[in-house]
C-alpha cells in the first residue's frame, strides 16, 4: 500500500509532457504541415511548426522563365483560388511594362477573381464545418465550387491550376456558355449560401466549438503580419482592393466585413460575409460588361500572343508570335511590387526585371507563409481539436505556404 | 533607373527623405522613386536604428512589414547582397522600401525580429535560400529546405538546372 503512494507522489512532482507528432500527413490538417506538440494530458503545451514538404523552388524557377510562363508556377501558391495568382501576376507586368487595360477586361478578371475567392471561401468554411463534425455542409456545398470551376473551364479549360488570362487580358472571348454558367450561378447560389449559413451560423454546437477558439488580438495580428480574412477577423478593416484599388475595384460598390475576437468563429463569419461581398462585386460587374463588345485584350502586341490564323498569313504577327514563345521580348529595367487580395490576404509579387528575358529576381509574397508562423501562439494552452479547427480557419494552403 | 512618378509619390519621397536625413544625415546613400514606392538605400551598419525609426515615429508610422527578401548582384564587388525591405503605414496608406547592401564576405546584418516578429520566418527563408546571417535571431535554421544541404541555391551561381545536360541547346535562342 505504502508503495503506491510513493509511486503517486512522485509521478505528481515529475511532470512530465507527452510529444506528440501531428503530421507531416494527417488526415485532419488537410495538406503536408508538421507539427511537433508538447502536449499536457490533452492541452497543447508548445507547439514547433516544420514545413517545407512540398518546397518546389518557384523562385528560382522564376528566374528562367520568360515572363508569359510564370503564370503556371503562381497557379500552384494557392491553389484553391488559383485565378487571382495568375491575375496578380499578369498585372504585375502588366505595371512595369505601364500596359493601359481595357475596362471590359478589368470588369471580366473582377469576375473571374471574386468567383474564386468564392470557391476559396467555400473550401476553408466548409472544412471548418467538417472539423467540428458536420459534414452535411461540406458536401452540399462543395457542387457550387463545381460549378465555379466548370466557369473556368470553360474560359480556359482548366478547373484547378487555371493559367487563365495573358499578360494584356483573356487569351479568347468567353462564349454564350460561360455568360450563362455564370448567370446561373449567380441566380442559384445566394439560397445555397443561406442555407448553409442556417446550418451553422447560429448552430449550439458549432458555436460553442469555434468561439473562443484560436483567437488573436489585433495588435500580435499586426505583429505577425497578418493579411486577409484573418486580420480582418482581428478587427483590421485592411483590403488590398480598398487600399490599393488594382483593376479597377475603385468602380465598385462594397462592404469590408470585420470581426472583433480574431478567433474561429470570426473568421468563418468575415469569410462568409466576403462571399456576399463578392456576389454584389459580380453582380455590379455583369452589369457594366457589354457581352457583346469584342475587346478580350489590352493593345500589347509584344506580350499578347496574335490570332493563330494572323500568324500563318501575317508576317508582323508570326514575328510577335516567335518573339514572345521564345521569350525574346524587351521589357523595361526597373522594380515594381503589385499586390492583389488573395484568397488569404495580401498577396505580392516583387519583381525585378534587368531588362532580360526573365526576372532577375522575383519574390513572392505568400499570406500564408508569414503568417502560419504565429500558429504555435493562437494555440498554446488550448486543446487539441481546437488545434486543428485554428489550422482550418486560418487556411492554410500548404502551396502557399511552401512555394 | 528612376522612372517617372506620380506626384503622391514624389510627396511621400520627399517627406520621408527630409525625416530620415534630419535623423541619419550620413548614412543615407540614395534615394530615388521607382514606379509607385520610394526607394531608400542606407548603410548597413544603421539599417536596425532605421527601421527602428520609421517603425516607433508617430508621423512615420511605418507598422507592417510588408516583405523582407534578398537579391544577390555577383558582380557588385563588395556590395553583393541587397537587402530589401517593404514597409507600410496602413491607416496613411503608405508604403515605402529600405535597401541595404552587405558584403558576401561578411554576410551578416542585425536582425529585425526584436521589431517585427513576422520577421523571424522570412529571416529564416533568406538565411535558407542565400546564407544571410541574421545576428541575434533567436533561431536561425533553415526552414523550407533540408536541414543538411550545404549551399545556398537562390545565389546566382548556383545552377537554374542540371549544367551536366547536353540534351539541350540553348546557343540559338534565348539570352
Amino acid at each position: 500500500m505504502s508503495e503506491f503512494n510513493d509511486k503517486q507522489e512522485a509521478t505528481a512532482e515529475k511532470k512530465e509532457f507527452t510529444t506528440l507528432n501531428l503530421g507531416p500527413t494527417h488526415p485532419a490538417t488537410h495538406g503536408i504541415f508538421q507539427n511537433v506538440l508538447q502536449m499536457d494530458g490533452e492541452i497543447i503545451h508548445d507547439a514547433v511548426p516544420t514545413i517545407g514538404y512540398i518546397h518546389r523552388a518557384f523562385e528560382k524557377l522564376a528566374e528562367r522563365r520568360p515572363y508569359a510562363q510564370i503564370r503556371p508556377i503562381t497557379d500552384r501558391l494557392n491553389y484553391c483560388s488559383s485565378p487571382i495568382n495568375n491575375m496578380g501576376w499578369d498585372m504585375t507586368v502588366e505595371k512595369l511594362i505601364k500596359a493601359q487595360i481595357p475596362k471590359r477586361v478589368e470588369y471580366m478578371r473582377i469576375v473571374i477573381m471574386e468567383l474564386s475567392r468564392i470557391a476559396d471561401h467555400i473550401i476553408c468554411n466548409s472544412v471548418i464545418g467538417v472539423d467540428t463534425g458536420a459534414l452535411t455542409g461540406f458536401t452540399y456545398i462543395f457542387q457550387w465550387r463545381e460549378k465555379i470551376y466548370e466557369i473556368f473551364e470553360d474560359i480556359c479549360g482548366a478547373r484547378l491550376t487555371t493559367n487563365i488570362g495573358r499578360i494584356g487580358g483573356f487569351e479568347r472571348q468567353w462564349t454564350d456558355s460561360t455568360w450563362a454558367k455564370i448567370d446561373s450561378f449567380m441566380k442559384e447560389f445566394p439560397a445555397i449560401l443561406k442555407e448553409f449559413e442556417k446550418l451553422l451560423m447560429r448552430n449550439r454546437i458549432f458555436m460553442e466549438r469555434t468561439i473562443g477558439a484560436g483567437p488573436v488580438k489585433a495588435d500580435r495580428a499586426l505583429e505577425y503580419g497578418f493579411t486577409g480574412p484573418n486580420l480582418r477577423a482581428a478587427g483590421i478593416d485592411y483590403d488590398v482592393r480598398v487600399m490599393n484599388p488594382y483593376s479597377s475595384y475603385e468602380d465598385f460598390q462594397f462592404d469590408i466585413p470585420i470581426g472583433k475576437e480574431g478567433d474561429v468563429y470570426d473568421r468563418f463569419m468575415v469569410r462568409e460575409e466576403e462571399m456576399w461581398q463578392s456576389l454584389r462585386i459580380i453582380e455590379q460587374a455583369l452589369k457594366k460588361i457589354d457581352r457583346k463588345d469584342p475587346v478580350i485584350h489590352a493593345d500589347v502586341p509584344e506580350f499578347f500572343l496574335p490570332p493563330k490564323e494572323e500568324v500563318y498569313n501575317n508576317m508582323e504577327a508570326l514575328i510577335y508570335h516567335f518573339k514572345i514563345v521564345m521569350g525574346e521580348t524587351d521589357v523595361p529595367v526597373g522594380e515594381v511590387y503589385h499586390a492583389v487580395e488573395g484568397g488569404n490576404g495580401e498577396l505580392g509579387f516583387y519583381l525585378i526585371s534587368d531588362g532580360g528575358r526573365t526576372p532577375y529576381r522575383l519574390h513572392f509574397r505568400r499570406p500564408c507563409f508569414i503568417y502560419y508562423q504565429a500558429y504555435p501562439e493562437l494555440i498554446k494552452g488550448s486543446m487539441l481539436s481546437d488545434a486543428i479547427l485554428t489550422m482550418s480557419s486560418m487556411n492554410v494552403i500548404a502551396g502557399e505556404l511552401d512555394a | 533607373m528612376a522612372v517617372v512618378t506620380d506626384e503622391k509619390t514624389q510627396a511621400l519621397h520627399d517627406q520621408t527623405l527630409a525625416r530620415l536625413q534630419e535623423k541619419f544625415s550620413a548614412g543615407l546613400v540614395s534615394s530615388v522613386c521607382d514606379y509607385d514606392f520610394p526607394v531608400f538605400t542606407v548603410e548597413n551598419e544603421i539599417i536596425h536604428d532605421v527601421l527602428a525609426f520609421l517603425k516607433n515615429d508617430a508621423d512615420l508610422n511605418y507598422h507592417f512589414l510588408t516583405t523582407l527578401c534578398t537579391v544577390h548582384y555577383p558582380e557588385n564587388h563588395g556590395k553583393e547582397f541587397c537587402l530589401v525591405y517593404q514597409l507600410h503605414n496602413m491607416p496613411q496608406n503608405r508604403r515605402i522600401r529600405i535597401k541595404t547592401f552587405i558584403p558576401e564576405q561578411k554576410p551578416e546584418i542585425p536582425t529585425v525580429t526584436d521589431i517585427w516578429e513576422t520577421a523571424n520566418w522570412m529571416e529564416r527563408q533568406e538565411y535558407d535560400f542565400f546564407g544571410v546571417k541574421f545576428t541575434g535571431h533567436p533561431n536561425l535554421v533553415r526552414i523550407l529546405n533540408m536541414e543538411d544541404i550545404t549551399f545556398f541555391p537562390m545565389r546566382k551561381e548556383f545552377p537554374l538546372e542540371d549544367p551536366t545536360r547536353d540534351d539541350k541547346n540553348d546557343s540559338m535562342f534565348g539570352r
